[in-house]
């Protein structure tokens, strides 16, 4: 039995707004992974909710005019798992929403609920941070993009104003074209389990493949939310594909993630896999991108 | 004959479609809800409770404190058989409700509500008011002088020490020419993680109280009830349905006194306490959490020539099952690698953790990962092979143990290594294995187990059985001794027909519980099920066929003695003439007009004898040692379990104990706050129980040699899978790495630190 006070069903986005905007304190409920959790632990219990899951034109995954891929916030993980377009431009996205959960809840569990509950830990956040993705936020008569650094704000925090409900998250053509991703999800389990940290790496090579082009780095559960690695960045672009270059770059790491001490793991634990792993995804990504790492795996 | 088969247990089609009836099914719709507050401290005093707002809450019924409990009955928790002599009971320090406050779970206050979410408002407006004492969770700084006492009759708050002496340990070390090998070795706290939450509900009615409980153990559960509410035990009357398991955790009376008495508080009304996952995780049982020192001498020919051990057990708040574990874990020591010179002692200690229970392998776990991770060790000191090592000094063929007078018949040590060794290509796979470089590494490891069957002379072992002859000459069977999943109706009934002569299909098993119907004993526990329950099956069936011999030889004219059955028909045994087939003889008999009877019969049987169980554990782990990650890629547990009733089953009690022991070698860990004494993973999320993707192929094979004093030749299976995978996987990781991880679960920031201070990164 849950505790919950009301719960309105938007018919439209519109619709949505409007009834956001008349319960200034109720919860959009999407898919339920979190919310009704949420509800259960007494953190969101006896709460107006309103649910968004019967707006079918929030859900898919389509290839705009321009190029850009634009995933409705209402697509399971399920469904983007099976995207050909997913599987075809952003392998990596496809792969780091196979780590959430299990079958079922990437069933019910969508993609906005995952970026909108605001977790550093989120199995798509990564990704979709070094892929530079944006989001579309629809209000009552408005809609408006930002970047999705900027939409996270803090910890369980995102850039939601009242009335305002998440919509698409959007890849840009000259973010994904040329990149080749690696996702590692470092977790206690194999499934149902959440993130000790998470990193994603893309990488583009200068066409020798001698050279990286351009690396993008992007960490969950190093810090309040999730993040890129600037410095590493920095430090990479340019530099020639070698086993050195990826070591320093995995070590430069260090100089921008703020990973934390919790019972859950030890700071000098999440530094030291952190640094592995942003040296095993730059490898593999490299590798996928047709560049030679010494025939190192 | 029946036994031997891997018939389809008896209740899968119903489990599998959801049929079956659990506690929770059961239970009317309009009962009242119980919900439970526990303590937010762990340890101090209950000074004041103010439940104002929270009788406010629309749909509660009532509210009950600590205070308002007028009798102080102390009660034993532990599912162990009443003993009637006072020195060997269990202790008694369990209340209802407590005003004492020994754990940051205790139990203070009950809301009886219309519905779950009532209640759990209400609880939320409870506001209570602590006197706050220093805690202590950690067995070893409770036992230092000076460490606050929990329980006030316990100083240094040992619940109790026992000791084993043989031969001059001190004196024998004294050679400087032994060698000595000495190491701490580290189990923690884990979770039994069955399905089925705790849920019981109760009501009165014709002035006894009735209780619908998931337990392992309904007939402790009515005499626990009785001695609670201080009433005749015969006024309780306890119902077991179907549970989702128990593993020892339904092997303790929990919430079942409590329940009992909330329905006395209402009018005798219906009252259904169904625990959550957080609580069961906080406020049930748990495995106990051991510390266990080990120190060896051996000469050059690498022969033990004294040790030693001390296990220190933390029992956390309260008594339950308590010293009886720590004490068993202790006394298979001495007996798994006999030694001429022997120190050793158990420590069961009180700490402000939650209470520590029963769990599969009752110590054994524990204190074989301390034991077969220091024979690794023991053979690495003296670089010698560590199956070798293990043969040359494994308790003998012909050892008989002096207290329970069980024998080492056969070779099962041997035997069970070497069908390991094969399924794991052993001697090929160790060549190729050596000498690894580089960041991904695997080793092989492996280790061995004994364990006892039943609990006797610990303890009474005592099954009763009745049989009953139905119209058409199938038979109804009823045990003391509970089906809780591990397919114990299923041997039962296997057992049943081939005792009495009729097909299995003929058998059917009652399997719920009813103490007021059922034969009395004292539930599913140990590893005992097939062996005890064996014999009163045996001696019921003995009982049966002579009533039913001499019904047919009023029919037939043929005497008993020349009477035998197979299948269901009757045979003269003089030149196998079928004489009357079961089916007419029971229509007959029950409905002859001349001398109509109801066959049936009751037996019981008391058993004062136990058995060695045997087997071992070999796994082959890949250590990714720069992300701090181990893979079990193969395992395998050869178990000798005597003869197996029904093979399939057998292998699903041992896929099931070797999934158990890998989250306790791998993953699970009950965390505590060291501050609070608070519960930090209490939830499936942060409690790393691993999933079915974490397991590998688990591979169960048997030798059977029939245990000479079983009726059957069974011996236990239950528990022993358990027991030597975690050190064989230990083991592994040393192999692989040359570091030896002493402290469970080995969990990659664990790993991290035995890695970082080896230099391997």
């Amino acid at each position: 039995m849950y505790d919950i006070k009301a719960i309105y069903e938007a018919k439209t986005i519109k619709d949505a707004s409007r009834l956001l905007l008349e319960h200034k304190d109720a919860q959009i409920i999407a898919g339920g992974s979190d919310v009704l959790v949420q509800v259960r632990e007494g953190k969101r219990a006896g709460k107006e909710l309103v649910s968004i899951y019967g707006l079918d034109e929030l859900r898919g995954v389509k290839i705009l005019p321009n190029g850009d891929i634009k995933i409705g916030s209402l697509t399971s993980f399920s469904c983007i798992i099976g995207s050909d377009i997913i599987k075809e431009h952003l392998p990596v996205l496809a792969y780091a929403v196979e780590q959430v959960g299990s079958p079922q809840i990437r069933n019910i569990g969508t993609i906005g609920g995952n970026t909108c509950n605001g977790v550093t830990s989120a199995d798509s956040a990564s990704t979709l941070f070094a892929y530079d993705a944006m989001i579309e936020i629809s209000g009552m008569d408005y809609e408006r993009i930002i970047p999705i650094s900027e939409f996270y704000i803090s910890a369980g925090k995102v850039d939601l104003k009242e009335g305002e409900i998440q919509t698409a998250i959007i890849i840009k053509k000259e973010s994904y074209e040329g990149y080749f991703g690696r996702y590692i999800k470092y977790a206690m389990r194999e499934a149902l389990d959440i993130a000790t940290t998470g990193c994603s790496v893309n990488v583009k090579l200068s066409p020798d493949k001698k050279y990286f082009e351009d690396v993008r780095i992007a960490y969950g559960v190093a810090g309040p939310v999730p993040m890129r690695a600037v410095n590493a960045e920095n430090f990479i672009k340019g530099k020639e594909v070698n086993e050195e270059n990826i070591d320093s770059f995995a070590n430069e790491v260090l100089n921008d993630v703020r990973p934390r001490d919790s019972w859950r793991a030890s700071k000098a634990f999440r530094s030291h896999i952190g640094v592995v792993m942003a040296a095993r995804c730059l490898s593999r990504a490299t590798e996928l991108a047709g560049g030679d790492v010494d025939g190192r795996l | 004959m029946s036994l031997g088969k891997s018939i389809k247990r008896i209740d899968a089609f119903d489990k599998v479609s959801g049929r079956c009836k659990y506690t929770d099914d059961l239970c009317d719709k309009g009962a009242y809800i119980a919900k439970i507050l526990h303590s937010t401290i762990a340890h101090g005093r209950v000074l004041n409770i103010d439940i104002e707002e929270a009788g406010k809450v629309e749909g509660v019924v009532k509210i009950i404190t600590c205070f308002d409990l007028k009798e102080k009955n102390y009660f034993p928790t532990a599912g162990h058989p009443w003993s009637t002599d006072v020195s060997h009971q269990d202790v008694a320090d369990r209340l209802l409700l407590t005003e004492e406050v020994k754990f940051y779970g205790d139990d203070i206050v009950a809301v009886i509500a219309e519905d779950t979410v009532s209640a759990s408002k209400a609880l939320e407006k409870i506001k209570v008011e602590y006197e706050e004492y220093p805690l202590v969770t950690d067995p070893i700084k409770a036992m230092e002088d000076g460490a606050i006492r929990i329980h006030k009759d316990y100083p240094n708050n040992i619940l109790s020490h026992t000791s084993i002496r043989k031969g001059n340990y001190e004196e024998v070390i004294k050679d400087e020419s032994l060698i000595k090998v000495e190491g701490w070795y580290e189990t923690p706290p884990v979770q039994h993680c069955h399905i089925e939450n705790f849920i019981c509900y109760a009501y009165e009615e014709n002035g006894r109280i009735v209780v619908v409980s998931s337990t392992q153990i309904p007939h402790i559960v009515r005499r626990v009830v009785g001695q609670a509410l201080g009433i005749p035990w015969g006024k309780v009357r306890v119902i077991k349905p179907y549970i989702g398991g128990g593993f020892g955790n339904k092997q303790d009376v929990l919430y079942e006194p409590l329940c009992a008495f909330l329905s006395t508080q209402v009018g005798g009304k219906l009252v259904k306490l169904d625990t959550s996952r957080e609580e069961t995780f906080v406020a049930t049982r748990t495995r106990h959490g051991m510390k266990t020192h080990i120190v060896s001498y051996l000469n050059k020919d690498g022969k033990y020539i004294a040790r030693k051990i001390e296990v220190i057990s933390n029992q956390g708040a309260y008594a339950s099952h308590g010293h009886s574990i720590a004490a068993k874990a202790m006394g298979c020591f001495p007996q798994l690698y006999p030694c001429d010179n022997i120190e050793a002692d158990a420590y069961t200690v009180f700490t402000n953790r939650p209470v520590a229970g029963a769990m599969r392998g009752y110590g054994i776990p524990q204190v074989m990962f301390a034991v077969e991770s220091h024979t690794d060790d023991v053979a690495k000191k003296l670089g010698v092979d560590k199956i070798e090592f293990r043969l040359r000094n494994l308790m003998p063929v012909g050892y008989v143990d002096n207290f329970s007078k069980n024998v080492n018949y056969f070779d099962s040590f041997g035997q069970c290594i070497e069908k390991a060794k094969e399924y794991m290509d052993y001697d090929n796979r160790i060549k190729e294995l050596e000498n690894q470089t580089g960041d991904v590494r695997t080793g092989l490891g492996m280790a061995v187990y004994w364990y006892n069957t039943a609990v006797w002379p610990i303890a009474l072992e005592s099954s009763s059985c009745r049989m009953i002859l139905n119209q058409d000459g199938s038979v109804g069977i009823q045990l003391g001794e509970t089906e809780i999943g591990q397919g114990a109706d299923t041997a039962f009934a296997q057992m049943a027909a081939a005792a009495i002569g009729v097909s299995v299909d003929k058998i059917n098993v009652i399997s719920v519980q009813d103490t007021d119907v059922t034969p009395f004993g004292t539930g599913a526990y140990a590893s005992r099920q097939t062996y005890v329950g064996g014999f009163a099956i045996e001696k019921t069936a003995r009982e049966f066929k002579e009533k039913i011999f001499e019904y047919a030889f009023k029919l037939t004219n043929v005497p008993p003695y020349m009477q035998y059955m197979k299948d269901g028909i009757i045979y003269r045994t003089t030149d196998n003439k079928e004489l009357i087939s079961l089916e007419e003889l029971s229509k007959e008999a029950l409905y002859s007009l001349s001398d109509s009877q109801h066959i049936s019969a009751q037996q019981t049987a008391q058993i004062k004898s136990n058995a060695y169980s045997f087997g071992c554990c070999f796994a082959e782990v890949e250590v990714d040692i720069k992300l701090c990650k181990l893979k079990v890629n193969k395992i395998i547990n050869v178990h000798d379990c005597g003869k197996l009733i029904n093979p399939e089953l057998a292998k699903a009690q041992v896929h099931g104990g070797m999934s158990m022991g890998l989250g306790f070698a791998l993953s699970e860990i009950q965390l505590v706050d060291e501050k609070t004494g608070r519960v930090l993973n209490n939830n499936f999320l942060d409690y790393k129980l691993s999933t079915v993707m974490d397991h590998p192929h688990l591979e169960a094979r048997f030798v059977e040699n029939a245990e000479p004093t079983s009726v059957f030749g069974t011996k236990s299976l239950g528990e022993p899978p358990v027991c030597p995978v975690a050190p064989a996987i230990r083991n592994a990781v040393l192999q692989a790495t040359g570091v030896g991880i002493n402290e469970l679960p080995l969990r990659p920031e664990k790993v991290f630190e035995y890695f970082k201070g080896a230099n391997l990164i």
